[in-house]
């Protein structure tokens, strides 16, 4: 039976594969729950109170939130269901087969963080379907839409994977995503521009990293945003390679993981 | 091949408490036996499972296991080492399939429904093979671990405690399960609270404790090296002292000198050579003795004395 050392690709699909129907059996909560999320924030935000929105340009309100709200799914989703996913065998103690199995880091990323990419991929999709029900909205630029939605995906998925090494309780899987996320998602340009903001919130805005996000997706949908759209990408890059970077050195050093 | 399939030289693991959990561990284990590791509470044998499987980092030491050395070959080592831990550690909420399948594909093995069937029903499996993990019995469970590590056919099996916590038949039931993967050629390491498992399974036998190897040695050997034959005669008139005749035996005299206790042998069958001849004599002189009860030394009294003679090397 042939074993290729340098990549067990077999146990890479394997954890990939177990992630990813883990996360179906509650595939309707997990589905379910942002797409009425959703469906909700553009009803109340896109009819209701968009018409009243004044934006700069002569884009709809409506067609502007959908890459915020796809942004704000992106980003909870990726993260919770990679924490979980590397926190849930550490809780229950079958991390033990993790570790004593052949893969290494590049067999572990890709199948957890593949997984919980993969799904909120999935989701974004929904959503994206979800939306064109309600409004009416069209992606500009679809296939760089495509590969930022997924390099977004990863990224957190991979933040997400460090907080599920990290947490050593339930409640710690949560501060990242509820008390760090959610608020900097909001304050990000999900529901506003900045140039909407009143100086010195305009330039306090400009440290939150979710708004280079948030207008990098944008841009792909729109063809406009606030900031050039290298700069979005350069930075999700960036955060993806320093995440990549403290989990190389996290199975280095058996940090969290071996006693 | 070589004949040795695990060996283990100078192996120290101290934990960040300060904890030494292995001092200096030397062992050797060969291909196709079975090897029981023997110790109390806290000796360090999950951390001497744990420090083959990735489940610890040694502070010291080196460990080869098929020739190759663990630290940089670990990969490639792993994919032929099974393990069976203490706790029942599993996803609950999956079916008995597909976690012993995520088992088989995880340690790089190609599909094989025919093998995952051949292993789960050498463990009265398959009948369950669809059901919740978390609807089975304790000892059904346990069942799911061992199949898990066996769906990657491993040459080398660790089983950390297998038949803790189960009742006596399933415990009978895991020997012959143990015995089968040993006819097979599968080469075990077991850890173990009960001498009995240890009595009945093993080809070799190690006790360790406080992180270093007391003695390892074949088990018959053992018995020999160590065991013991005990005899009591009882009488009904105490005896004022032991008889000249007697003078050569290691013998003492007990409960007022009702009892004539001998204390010796060398599990070889000198002590019950010896406990006859005694029989013999004071039957010659008269020596009325009304009841008598010989018993051989256990590998738990083996156990027992060697973990109060600590300084006992291998």
């Amino acid at each position: 039976m042939s074993f290729n050392p340098t990549f067990n690709a077999r146990g890479a699909f394997a954890i990939f594969k177990n992630e990813l129907m883990r996360m179906f059996r509650t595939a309707f909560g997990s589905i379910a729950s942002p797409v009425i999320t959703t469906s909700l924030y553009l009803v109340v935000f896109g009819a209701a109170i968009g018409s009243r929105m004044e934006l700069p340009g002569d884009v709809s309100y409506g067609s502007f939130i959908v890459p915020g709200l796809l942004m704000l799914t992106l980003l909870s989703e990726s993260t919770s269901n990679a924490s979980f996913g590397i926190y849930m065998p550490k809780f229950t103690g079958a991390i033990y087969e993790l570790l004593s199995a052949p893969v290494g880091v590049a067999e572990t990323l890709i199948g957890f963080v593949g997984a919980a990419a993969v799904k909120s991929m999935i989701l974004a999709a929904i959503i994206m379907g979800t939306a064109a029900l309600i409004i009416d909205y069209e992606v500009v630029h679809p296939f760089l839409a495509f590969g930022y939605i997924l390099l977004v995906s990863a990224t957190f998925s991979l933040l997400g994977f460090i907080i599920g090494l990290w947490a050593d309780g339930f409640e710690k899987l949560q501060v990242v995503p509820l008390l760090i996320l959610m608020p900097l998602t909001f304050l990000g340009g999900t529901f506003y521009s900045i140039e909407m903001l009143p100086e010195p919130w305009r330039s306090v805005t400009l440290v939150n990293p979710v708004v280079y996000l948030v207008n990098g997706l944008r841009w792909t949908f729109l063809g406009q945003s606030d900031f050039p759209i290298w700069v979005s990408f350069g930075a999700t890059l960036l955060f993806l390679l320093v995440c990549v970077a403290i989990i190389g050195w996290i199975f280095k050093t058996g940090w969290r993981l071996r006693e | 091949m070589t004949d040795t399939i695990l060996d283990i030289r100078g192996l120290e693991k101290t934990y960040k408490g300060g904890v030494k959990a292995l001092d200096g561990v030397d062992l050797t284990i060969k291909r196709g036996e079975i090897f029981a590791l023997l110790g109390p509470n806290g000796a360090g044998k999950t951390t001497l499972i744990g420090s083959v499987c990735g489940m610890v980092r040694p502070t010291g030491g080196r460990i080869e296991v098929f020739g190759k050395d663990l630290a940089k070959h670990w990969k490639q080592v792993r994919r032929d080492i099974g393990l069976v831990p203490q706790e029942l550690s599993f996803d609950m909420f999956d079916k008995v399939i597909r976690q012993v399948r995520f088992s088989r594909g995880m340690f790089g093995c190609e599909p094989d429904d025919a093998r995952i069937e051949e292993v789960l029903r050498s463990l009265s499996l398959w009948d369950k093979r669809d059901a919740q993990i978390r609807a089975l019995s304790g000892g059904m469970k346990r069942r799911v671990m061992i199949a898990k590590a066996l769906a990657h056919d491993p040459q080398l099996l660790f089983l950390d405690e297998p038949t803790a916590g189960v009742d006596v038949e399933l415990r009978r039931d895991m020997w012959r399960q143990i015995d089968a993967l040993r006819e097979k050629g599968t080469t075990i390491i077991l850890t173990t609270h009960y001498i009995e498992e240890a009595e009945e399974m093993a080809d070799r036998v190690g006790v360790i404790s406080k992180g270093r190897i007391l003695l390892v040695d074949e088990k018959d050997a053992i018995m020999a090296k160590l065991g013991r034959t005990e005899a009591h005669f009882t009488f009904d008139a105490p005896l004022p002292a032991i008889p000249a005749s007697l003078g050569e035996y290691p013998l003492h005299l007990e409960q007022g000198g009702t009892c004539l206790v001998y204390r010796g042998g060398d599990g070889t069958g000198k002590g019950k050579r010896e406990v006859a001849e005694i029989a013999q004599v004071m039957a010659r002189e008269g020596i009325v003795f009304t009841g008598m009860e010989t018993r051989e030394s256990t590998l738990e009294d083996i156990f027992v004395d060697l973990l109060h003679e600590p300084e006992v090397t291998a």
